[in-house]
């Protein structure tokens, strides 16, 4: 061919050529290896097409040429030639472009047989693709020209596409899968048509909808293919404008319920909000069209009737979709909370009956759907006004649901979120139920501890986001939560309820600022009422039992209730964290702390009558004595001392007791020494000696007159006795203690004033 | 010279949320004009968040933290002395001390630990005190949380820059969301100490 081609003898030509051709006639090539074959031909026929041209310049006549070809004795090598020459034909202008094109469609009805005729108007698409006449292009003829163009690309589209979808038909059903999956790797073929369609700048909006969309639309449905079905709705999403689609919605949408049942739907679905949402994200000119064309309610429709046909999709498919469903409305319609509900509410309609997933694909999906309006607003508050929110969580699996709750309090961190009313706080915690209550029969002790703490710090941490500056709704909240609180089980509570109890401290506190204020006014919120709720709250953490952490916060409440000059209130507190010391508190240790705290609780009320305070007074000081160790008795004891010497109050300055505590120290220390002294043969440290005689320094310089400067250096020379003995334990710190002390006596003494001369009366060896 | 952070009583998430976020703004490691990256870090309090821990650790990983009276972990001591440069530190959350918050009680407790600084809390109130001894530090609440001691809490936490006998104590106040630094300065007498 090549030979005849160089010279230009027009007959070998032809001859050759159609010989070539007549190898595109067989049938034992599988589509893959045909399109190797058909690539081959194509090149043939570029150089067959340059010489025909040049022929035609040369003179000779391209009307002539066109029929000439025609006598080629097989038909497929026949069509070949009569396209090649039809394009030469049309660049020519001889004829009208849209006459040509009519004819070569037409005649190419004459190969029924797929995979040929398949390729053949591949053949012809693809030397017709430049030759469009289309507004603006060299082959423009009358105005009805765009239109059969249109008419030329949508015939072929539609043969190619009936004789693409029959393939699947030749040869042995056993090879079925493979041919699919080859048949497949031509779509591109069928689908540059549309590509083709695109592209002609005549097909404007109202040709798009009143033609070329209802044309393809009724190919795609009609041909019952899935593969088909599936790539061209794909396709016609992919290559056509985004204003298109948005104002054919209705129509493309309409398609969606006819299509095969195994069509993949959700995919192309999902991908045609999304181009949808990213259209709305590329200016915020066109949302007025969206809205216009109630883009959100024909959305939300045809997912509706997809779901509701395709009864097969897996649970995942119908929530992927609401997935994007929610994108698109987020993306769209910010402001229509309504709308982002209707959509939840769509998913929980679609799993009601399904119980809990087990899907983790599907779960994932529900965490997507439920995430995207949390990191859309960044507002737990709005999520809150989701009414089908909650609906669609309690679907997830008890590990999901605890999940989803740490991310939505992360989320009321992160921004800061404050939770102003009960009502919010009620439906913050029916969101986050899973963390507060048992949820399912899950065994406690499966439960990772380490994630358990931090779920649980997690929620405590919470508790300070609640907030109302109006007393009567904080204490709303707080009741709020205490009802949730409580339900939550001996494990949850030691973490719960610290948080509530100082929440509705700070409470206290602020009503007692604005004491002043309200006088006259009906007050329904006061500290007296706070208190009794917080007695109760408390009390279940005490039973469980939590006593340690229970005390503490009864000795918190006290003094609470002392600022607030409630003095039954602080007793009864009073009472209830000695009540715990002496039932609940076995450890030595602990008892220890609790013993301090009390002390140190008890020396800052100022509200408590004589009696009471004695009662209480004389508790703490039989509780210290009573210690297991008796270096922690000698400490504990010498505390109490201060309980009898406070230096801000006139009522409490009792030296008398100070002094009988300080000398039940010393005399609990010298205990402690004999004791030493029996069980390891030496005397023990006089670390104790030094604490005392430290606390008398403090009372001596208080002014309380039972200390003496004389009993201070009887103390010192006891210390310095002891030191001296043969037998003693060597206890560096101790000495250290010492040294600093006596360091300290001299300091005092070089100091002057009133305090050097007291200093003065106390004679101590210099160290 | 070595720059020390002193914070407590952060109470999360008992009585608080977090840090303020200004606070972890300053405090980054590597250091830079507006930043600190302390190298040792000395708490006292409770201490039960293990994100917290982990935050401070991560900004310096020589920590020291003595135990506050909500913290049941037995693992941290009740109280603790270090060395750094010439300056010997004390480090007691401050609820054994009784009376609460008491200066002359607090120099008691300085003396038994024979310690230049006393750093302590439990009041939720800044307090720098020089004494005879040395100086008692209390940083206050990192988080200003409630406290039945101190009304109106705001959070503060302290910067020392130990340098050979000289400490400059730095302390940050974050009042109505700004902070306000101030700076007291204090030297150790070389003879002053006999260890």
């Amino acid at each position: 061919m090549h030979r005849s081609l160089d010279s230009n003898n027009l007959r070998d030509a032809l001859k050759y050529s159609a010989q070539m051709l007549s190898e595109l006639r067989t049938s034992r090539l599988s589509p893959h290896k045909y399109y190797e074959l058909y690539m081959r031909a194509f090149d043939e026929l570029r150089k067959l097409e340059m010489f025909f041209k040049e022929e035609v310049q040369r003179g000779f006549s391209v009307i002539d040429l066109y029929e000439l070809v025609q006598h080629a004795g097989n038909i497929l090598p026949r069509l070949y030639l009569l396209c090649t020459v039809g394009s030469v034909y049309i660049k020519s202008k001889e004829a009208p472009a849209k006459d040509v094109l009519k004819d070569l469609v037409e005649m190419c009805r004459g190969i029924q047989h797929p995979v040929r005729g398949l390729f053949l108007r591949s053949y012809l698409s693809q030397v017709s693709r430049d030759k469009l006449p289309d507004i603006g292009s060299e082959y423009e003829g009358d105005a009805d020209s765009v239109v059969e163009s249109v008419e030329f690309v949508l015939q072929n589209f539609t043969e190619m596409n009936k004789l693409w979808v029959r393939m699947q038909h030749q040869g042995p059903v056993r090879e079925k899968e493979k041919r699919e999956k080859e048949r497949s790797e031509l779509r591109d073929l069928v689908g540059k048509n549309l590509h083709v369609l695109s592209q002609i700048e005549g097909v404007d909006l109202d040709m798009y909808k009143e033609t070329v969309l209802p044309r393809i639309l009724e190919q795609v449905v009609n041909c019952k293919d899935e593969i088909a079905q599936y790539y061209l709705m794909d396709c016609t999403i992919q290559v056509f404008p985004d204003e298109y689609h948005l104002q054919t919605l209705e129509t493309l949408l309409g398609a969606f319920p006819q299509l095969q049942p195994t069509v993949d739907i959700k995919t192309v679905l999902s991908r045609l909000m999304e181009r949808l949402s990213n259209y709305a994200a590329s200016s915020t000119e066109v949302l007025p069209e969206f809205l216009q064309v109630e883009a959100f309610a024909k959305l939300s429709n045809a997912i509706g009737k997809v779901v509701e046909a395709q009864v097969d999709m897996p649970v995942v498919g119908a929530i992927s979709l609401y997935v994007s469903l929610l994108t698109f409305t987020l993306r769209v319609h910010p402001d229509r909370l309504d709308y982002v509900d209707q959509v939840l509410g769509a998913c929980a309609k679609k799993l009601i009956g399904k119980a809990k997933l087990e899907d983790s694909k599907a779960t994932k999906q529900i965490v997507a759907l439920l995430s995207a309006p949390l990191e859309k607003y960044n507002d737990i508050v709005t999520a809150l006004k989701l009414s089908n929110y909650p609906r669609v969580m309690d679907h997830l699996d008890a590990g999901t649901n605890k999940v989803m709750a740490v991310v939505i309090i992360q989320s009321i961190m992160k921004n800061m979120t404050c939770i102003s009313t009960a009502d919010k706080v009620e439906a913050l915690f029916e969101l986050i139920k899973g963390l507060i209550k048992d949820m399912d029969e899950t065994p406690v002790d499966e439960l990772d501890e380490e994630d358990f703490k931090e779920e649980q710090n997690s929620v405590a941490r919470l508790i300070h986001m609640l907030h109302n500056d109006d007393p009567e709704e904080m204490l709303k909240i707080i009741c709020t939560v205490r009802k949730h609180f409580l339900l939550g089980g001996p494990r949850r509570l030691p973490f719960t309820v610290p948080p509530l109890v100082f929440s509705a401290l700070k409470l206290v506190r602020r009503l007692q600022g604005q004491d002043g204020d309200v006088t006259g006014e009906e007050v329904s919120v006061t500290p007296k009422k706070i208190f009794q709720i917080l007695h109760q709250t408390i009390e279940a953490l005490s039973i469980i039992p939590s006593p340690e952490l229970a005390l503490r916060l009864y000795l918190q409440c006290a003094e609470a209730a002392n600022d607030c000059d409630l003095e039954p209130v602080a007793y009864e507190f009073f009472t209830q964290a000695f009540i715990l010391y002496e039932e609940e508190v076995a450890d030595s240790k602990a008892q220890v702390t609790a013993i301090h705290l009390i002390i140190g609780t008890l020396q800052r009320m100022n509200i408590f009558g004589v009696e009471n305070r004695d009662t209480l007074t004389h508790k703490s000081t039989g509780y210290s004595a009573k210690l297991l160790k008796k270096p922690d008795q000698c400490r504990a004891v010498y505390a109490c001392a201060h309980l009898f010497w406070v230096d801000d109050q006139d009522g409490i300055k009792d030296g008398e007791r100070v002094l009988l505590c300080l000398k039940r120290a010393l005399r609990i220390a010298n205990a402690a020494q004999q004791m030493a002294n029996v069980t390891r043969g030496s005397s023990g440290s006089v670390a104790l000696f030094v604490e005392i005689l430290n606390k008398y320094l403090y009372f001596f310089e208080k002014g309380n007159l039972q200390i003496t400067s004389a009993a201070i250096q009887g103390l010192v020379e006891l210390i310095m006795n002891e030191l001296q003995s043969d037998n003693m334990t060597s206890d560096p710190s101790a000495d250290t203690f010492l040294a600093s002390t006596l360091r300290y006596i001299q300091f005092q003494k070089q100091k002057g004033g009133a305090m050097g001369e007291k200093y003065e009366q106390i004679k101590v060896a210099k160290v | 010279m070595v720059l020390v952070l002193a914070l407590g009583d952060l109470h999360i998430p008992h009585r608080a949320t977090e840090l303020p976020a200004k606070f972890k703004s300053m405090l980054v490691p590597g250091k830079s004009s507006t930043s600190y990256a302390p190298e040792i870090s000395v708490s006292s309090g409770p201490f039960k968040f293990k994100e917290v821990h982990d935050y401070l650790k991560s900004l310096c990983p020589d920590m020291h933290i003595t135990r506050g009276e909500y913290d049941e972990d037995l693992r941290y001591p009740e109280t603790k002395t270090l060395t750094i440069g010439q300056f010997k530190l004390g480090l007691c959350h401050g609820h054994q001390v009784i009376p609460w918050g008491d200066l002359d009680s607090l120099a008691m407790l300085q003396r038994e630990l024979d310690v230049d600084i006393l750093v302590t809390g439990h009041t939720h109130q800044f307090k720098a005190y020089k004494h005879e001894g040395g100086v008692v530090i209390n940083p206050g609440s990192a988080t200003g949380a409630y406290s039945s001691v101190t009304y109106d809490v705001n959070p503060s936490f302290v910067l020392m820059d130990i340098d050979g006998l000289r400490v400059v104590v730095y302390v940050y106040e974050l009042i109505d969301g700004e902070v306000k630094v101030d700076k007291i300065d204090f030297k150790k007498t070389a003879t002053q100490s006999t260890h």
